[in-house]
């Protein structure tokens, strides 16, 4: 098991580096000057410039450039924001936490309603039950985040006025009142994502146990005068979960895309709002810093989903 | 596609006993296909909005270009039955031309997706040698964060393609091409998987054994047997590639303000949406609509063609 872990680490690690130099390339290479701003400004003579160029070590060849960059990435420093001045790692760990709150919390909302969803749609397919569980989740999986976002406040905050629509980041919870408007301000962004994760959930939890369903040992079971309820939760569930787990790793960066929507929407200062603002600006150091970590994100959940796996299916094989 | 019919083994198996006309595989296809509901509605839907957007500018009256202040952010009337924006141009001219822009770079950016899948797909699956190498490629590109690197390449590549195509017609081709780009694994997944159970099938074995070529196994025998998964694969990829286009236009980094299309008219009007909620509606609506039929006809498609769910 330990040599399985270490093994699908050595994989990871060169996939991220493999993906940092690729990213790395496409930004040196892409014509654009990270210091354009500076070229329409009349007061900047050329020759400065020239020394802001060669200050920000810009002059020397990018594989060199990528090879520096690279050392001071693992140890957590990645340069200095063009545009705030500040730390990147900085900006990062004051964004990243709430990023990952909101998808978190949003994914154990899909999860919650996911599974009652999609046992129930299962156990009882081709009934009215299952007709209307499996539509919603069609229907949730095809509406676009950005178009869930806008009706959400459309209802909720434009036409019944019970939430607020701009995500404050100054709200820090110390008693009961600022609890209820942190809860408040935070219930539309995790909404957005936790219903988008749920129909996506409830699909594959609904084919993976139509999948199970029909096989030998759970007519065993039913055959050995178990109820209904233990057959489908005590054998069928367990079963059907494992290649849920796969699914759900491979749907990882649509969710963090989703996430990126989510913070644009609502304002909600995550890396992917960051994402955005430094895009705009320009700031190339912020940007290749947080496209880092979305890779770092998206090839550290495949990893624990693959070892996930191992753990859950005794028929895989630690190779 | 007569071909596939002869080869397929569940048409083989099924003429033994012929009690009515025999139909081709893609007969049968349309005959499970057209007894699903969800998927004709889809089909119905879906064509009716191509409909509107391909010949509705030529018929109805109003371009969208028309700015009249008199009718800023009103609501539907008889004369704009989807409202005004902000300059009040007309909403339902606006919607059809944007859905024509959204329908095109759904459809193109997944022919590119599946053209590049399909043939990295075959190749790994035919020339063993080639397979762990291109595999690897395939696992290194569904790790990566896609909404980031194409909101990151649109932002490097947009001016210079403006500038060297033109405006319109560069954003199209840098926006296809970067959907395209990071969309074709899962169809190369599926292609090889084919690919690779197929080589060992004795109509290819046969083939093989009077002397055809590569090419003529690859395009002849194996390739059209294994396209039902990749049609299914493409067909609910259009639906994804439009979103991604949306969204790419939400986030300000797609398409310029005058050309309209859908994500874009969503994103111009989320700063309105006080005052006139209908303008984001209708936009949205318009995309949910084409996904959820896209949807629709995709899973049919994957019901009829999936010969394990006929006996």
């Amino acid at each position: 098991m330990g040599r399985f872990v270490a093994r699908r680490l050595l994989v990871a690690i060169p996939t991220l580096l493999a993906i940092s130099f690729v990213m790395y390339a496409i930004l040196a290479l892409a014509p654009i000057d990270p210091l354009a701003g500076f070229a329409a400004d009349p007061r900047v003579p050329p020759e400065v410039r020239e020394n802001i160029r060669r200050s920000l070590g810009l002059d020397e060849a990018w594989p060199y450039r990528y090879v520096k960059w690279l050392l001071a990435a693992v140890q957590g420093n990645f340069g200095i924001s063009f545009v705030s001045r500040s730390s990147v790692s900085d900006l990062l760990w004051q964004r990243l936490p709430t990023t990952l709150a909101v998808v978190g919390v949003a994914y154990i909302v899909g999860v919650i309603i996911a599974l009652p969803a999609g046992i129930l749609s299962a156990a009882r397919r081709n009934t009215v039950t299952d007709h209307v569980i499996s539509l919603s989740a069609y229907i949730g999986f095809s509406v676009p985040t950005f178009f869930t976002g806008v009706l959400l406040i459309i209802i909720f905050s434009i036409k019944l006025h019970w939430l607020t629509f701009l995500y404050d980041s100054r709200v820090t919870v110390h008693d009961l009142d600022s609890l209820v408007v942190q809860i408040k301000q935070s219930i539309m962004p995790i909404a957005v994502l936790g219903l988008f994760d749920a129909a996506i959930l409830t699909r594959y939890i609904r084919a993976s146990m139509l999948e199970n369903l029909p096989l030998d040992y759970v007519r065993t079971a039913h055959a050995k005068g178990l109820a209904e309820r233990l057959v489908v939760l005590r054998h069928v569930l367990r079963n059907s979960l494992i290649p849920v787990v796969t699914l759900v790793a491979l749907g990882v960066p649509a969710v963090f895309g989703g996430a990126i929507v989510t913070e644009q929407i609502f304002h909600v200062p995550g890396i992917g709002a960051l994402l955005i603002t430094s895009i705009g600006n320009g700031d190339t150091p912020v940007v290749t810093a947080v496209v880092l970590i979305f890779a770092v994100l998206v090839v550290g959940f495949n990893l624990i989903a693959d070892v996930l796996y191992a753990v859950l299916d005794p028929r895989v094989k630690y190779t | 596609m007569a071909t596939a019919a002869k080869v397929s083994p569940a048409s083989a198996g099924r003429s033994a006993v012929v009690l009515r006309a025999q139909r081709s595989l893609w007969q049968d296809a349309w005959h499970t296909f057209s007894r699903d509901r969800l998927a004709v509605t889809g089909l119905v839907v879906l064509a009716v909005i191509t409909l509107g957007a391909l010949v509705g500018p030529y018929v109805w009256s109003d371009q969208g270009k028309e700015i009249d202040f008199g009718l800023s952010l009103s609501g539907p009337s008889l004369a704009h039955p989807f409202g005004n924006d902000d300059l009040g141009r007309d909403l339902l001219a606006r919607a059809m031309l944007g859905a024509r822009v959204s329908l095109a770079v759904g459809v193109s950016a997944v022919v590119l997706a599946i053209t590049l899948g399909t043939t990295i797909g075959a190749v790994a699956g035919y020339f063993g040698r080639l397979d762990n190498p291109l595999m690897r490629l395939t696992d290194l590109f569904l790790s990566l964060p896609v909404l980031p690197l194409l909101l990151v390449l649109v932002y490097l590549f947009k001016d210079t393609l403006q500038r060297t195509i033109g405006l319109e017609l560069g954003t199209f081709i840098m926006i296809v091409s970067v959907i395209g780009f990071l969309n074709w694994m899962p169809t190369a997944r599926l292609v090889r998987a084919s690919f690779l159970t197929l080589k060992q099938r004795e109509f290819v074995e046969a083939a093989r054994s009077v002397g055809a070529p590569h090419g003529r196994i690859i395009f002849r025998h194996i390739l059209p047997n294994s396209l039902s998964p990749v049609l299914v694969a493409a067909t609910i990829g259009i639906g994804g590639a439009i979103i991604t286009e949306s969204t790419l236009s939400f986030l300000g980094l797609g398409f310029p303000p005058d050309q309209p299309t859908l994500g874009r008219i969503l994103y111009e009007a989320v700063n309105y949406l006080d005052f006139a909620p209908h303008w984001a509606i209708v936009p949205g609506l318009a995309i949910f609509l084409i996904v959820l039929a896209i949807n629709f006809i995709g899973d049919g498609l994957r019901d009829a063609l999936d010969p394990r769910r006929k006996i």
